[in-house]
């Protein structure tokens, strides 16, 4: 026969795969999957591979951070086992890595999966197996929905949020705004101008004289910003990833235009936009923010920074303090050790949402003084406050008072 | 004698799968639909760039295609699954013999630049019609409910599903490649003018081979969104087709068997080079590749029948002594 031998091997490929599986049947189930007398298993899912991995700096901030606790003798003693997976930003592998920490794994909890599009395609499975997908890293507003999606919650200010507090600030301070807006083509960019829309609202919707867009694989903003420039706009609201943001600023100076620069938080770098992009051009910038940076000289004295400084030393040396995302899993994790606290000996997953649902008042050690989490059964939003700050040359210098964006 | 054999072992393997989801908890059910999944589209890319000689980048294009058309059927015109599956067929076939036409001109490396220009525009223009597929938020499905009160669960219907038609889509390939068609695709790759002179119309066969291969695709796509239950662009980045061309080749450039080993490897190593550092998972995924090029630089289904053809040798010349 003729194809013998191809059909032997396609018989050989089926049968090395089968064993490759069998391995892995699932252990028995025990009281709340993941948690024993000395354990609590945690999975998170971040890009550590593929064209996102920059925010790969996050999962590897919150292990770093466990660890610390861990050596600490853990939360009401139990350690915490921290199941890291990667999921190169891809939603199919997304639901993979998911099914894996749930079924295969059997963690008591999914934390701080990472990325719109992830957490989209897990959202249903996650609620229908009722694990926690307890807050994702990302800025969507869809996250805050307890009575459609009582099983996932986010964390940080959503853009819609955000947005509001911009708009509302351009109403209060500019005389005869003309605004102009660049947004990223996406629900990200989307987000942030349906909240400042919203913030502005209906009767000043014409204050708005032109929106830009761009896709995350233009190679510049160029065009945009020339655009923006000829349509007179004194306002400028910059909703942009790092990359575009400082394009942007660099092009919007380098062309003689000097609106009120508003940039969106996604963007707040030092070190990764306002720098690149050239200091004399980031100058008086304006961003909102909701958590203290290395770069900014007055937390030099400061108690959270000096042992987050400490911390990064002894626990997180592959990162580098520069980077924000270092901030960012510092404070997150911080949020869930505290709420498996207030768990106390019941860590069934009703009593983590229930927790998790129930955070007064609680002030991660680098958030910006003033600024807290607030929880509750119908309030699925924890951090809904922030505050202006101008970049002086060399930091954001903050102003007026912490603003709700409710 | 061998044929006896060898059709003895494809039924052996055939029914280690069918029983496969009885032994294996649900999420290596998943897995394992996923390979299968990707060894239809790594099939269809075969017939096009090992059979036929045409390099595509583009394949995550056609993948994605096959995705939107079952998700926005089911979602937007609640149409039954199941006939998302020979629609999306249809479409690809249609677009890939479209996209075919132009790249006839296109040769080798110029037609691995002209679709890997697909491979990028695709999620960009899916994002432009957002009132059908919902943007770059995607579109969230409900998973395929079991037919006829099958004793089955969801994930184990979904991998008898993909297993039905994986072996159906392999068998109308091992025919269309070992007929009179077949011969054409492969003398058009080898030599494409002795190929014109032997009477092929190679335009015609290019371009039907171009929508063959892209119909095989889409299928997989269609399969595939409605295993993940989800589609959004994302999902079908430059990555996608990158790893597609990878599957191809490790598997082993024309040989059917290469499908399936190449899509164990693209679904199963990832995972491994994660498990072994999360540091630089893409390092570790390239050590993997770097060797699997060096020990079997046909693929992997061109070691294992070296190997193959290693041990009968040696057991021939043993029994002669």
């Amino acid at each position: 026969m003729r194809f013998g031998i191809s059909s032997r091997l396609a018989a050989v490929a089926l049968a090395i795969g089968s064993v490759a599986g069998i391995g892995a049947v699932s252990p028995a189930l025990a009281q709340t999957p993941g948690v024993t007398a000395t354990e609590i298993k945690i999975g998170g899912i971040h890009p550590y591979s593929g064209p996102a991995s920059a925010y790969g700096t996050i999962g590897k901030a919150i292990g770093a951070y466990f660890k610390m606790v861990n050596e600490q003798g853990g939360i009401n003693g139990r350690k915490i086992n921290y199941l890291p997976m990667d999921d190169g930003y891809s939603p199919p592998k997304a639901v993979e890595m998911a099914r894996k920490l749930v079924e295969q794994d059997q963690v008591a909890l999914i934390f701080n999966s990472l990325g719109t599009p992830s957490n989209s395609a897990i959202h249903k499975y996650m609620n229908q197996q009722k694990v926690p997908q307890l807050f994702v890293a990302t800025g969507a507003s869809k996250w805050n929905d307890p009575k459609n999606f009582p099983w996932t919650m986010g964390w940080q200010p959503n853009y819609q949020t955000e947005g509001r507090i911009f708009a509302a600030y351009v109403l209060k301070n500019v005389k005869e705004p003309k605004i102009g807006i660049l947004y990223q083509n996406d629900d990200y960019g989307k987000d942030y101008l349906k909240g400042f829309e919203d913030g502005l609202g209906a009767g000043n919707a014409k204050l708005v004289v032109m929106k830009q867009t761009y896709e995350v694989t233009d190679p510049t903003v160029d065009s945009q910003i020339v655009n923006l420039k000829n349509s007179g706009a004194n306002v400028f609201f910059n909703i942009t990833t790092p990359k575009f943001a400082a394009q942007a600023i660099k092009k919007a100076h380098d062309i003689g235009w000097k609106p009120l620069h508003l940039l969106n938080n996604v963007s707040s770098s030092v070190g990764s936009v306002m720098k690149p992009a050239g200091v004399e051009a980031s100058k008086d910038i304006i961003t909102a923010l909701y958590q203290k940076e290395y770069t900014d000289s007055q937390w030099k004295n400061d108690k959270g920074m000096q042992d987050w400084v400490a911390w990064m030393k002894k626990y997180n040396t592959e990162g580098k303090l520069e980077d924000g995302f270092n901030v960012y899993g510092y404070n997150v994790a911080q949020t869930l050790v505290q709420v498996l606290k207030q768990c106390g000996s019941d860590l069934s997953r009703e009593n983590i949402m229930r927790q998790a649902a129930n955070l007064k008042n609680f002030e991660p050690a680098l958030f910006l003084p003033g600024i807290k989490i607030n929880t509750g059964p119908a309030d699925f939003a924890p951090t809904q406050q922030m505050q202006l700050a101008r970049f002086s040359g060399e930091t954001f210098v903050l102003f007026g008072e912490v603003l709700e964006g409710r | 004698m061998n044929g006896l054999r060898g059709r003895g072992l494809v039924i052996v393997a055939i029914a280690v799968a069918c029983v496969l989801p009885f032994l294996l908890s649900n999420f290596r059910v998943f897995q394992f639909t996923q390979v299968y999944i990707y060894a239809i589209a790594l099939l269809g890319l075969n017939i096009l760039t090992g059979y036929n000689g045409q390099i595509s980048l583009g394949h995550g294009a056609f993948f994605a295609i096959g995705a939107y058309a079952a998700a926005i059927m089911m979602d937007q015109w609640q149409i039954g699954y199941g006939w998302t599956i020979p629609v999306a067929a249809i479409l690809c076939f249609v677009a890939g013999f479209l996209f075919g036409l132009p790249a006839l001109r296109l040769e080798g490396l110029y037609l691995a630049l002209a679709t890997f220009s697909l491979a990028l525009a695709v999620p960009q223009i899916l994002k432009y019609f957002e009132h059908w597929t919902g943007g770059s938020q995607g579109i969230v499905l409900s998973k395929p409910a079991v037919p006829f009160g099958l004793p089955l669960n969801a994930d184990q219907y979904l991998y008898y599903l993909a297993l039905a038609v994986l072996l159906a889509l392999f068998w109308l390939a091992v025919n269309l490649l070992q007929a009179r068609v077949g011969r054409a695709i492969v003398s058009i790759r080898d030599n494409p003018i002795a190929a014109r002179a032997m009477g092929i119309n190679t335009a015609l066969y290019k371009s039907l081979t171009f929508g063959v291969s892209a119909a095989y695709t889409g299928v997989a796509g269609a399969l595939s969104a409605l295993a993940v239950a989800y589609v959004a662009p994302d999902s079908f980045s430059i990555v996608l087709s990158l790893n597609l061309l990878i599957g191809v080749v490790i598997g082993g450039l024309a040989s059917i068997q290469g499908a399936i080993f190449g899509a164990f490897f693209i679904q199963f190593v990832p995972n491994w080079a994660q498990d072994i550092s999360k540091a630089a998972p893409g390092v570790i995924f390239g050590v993997f590749l770097i060797a699997v090029i060096y020990f079997a630089p046909t693929g992997i289904a061109g070691g294992v029948k070296r190997l193959a053809a290693l041990w009968s040798r040696r057991r021939r010349s043993g029994s002669t002594t």
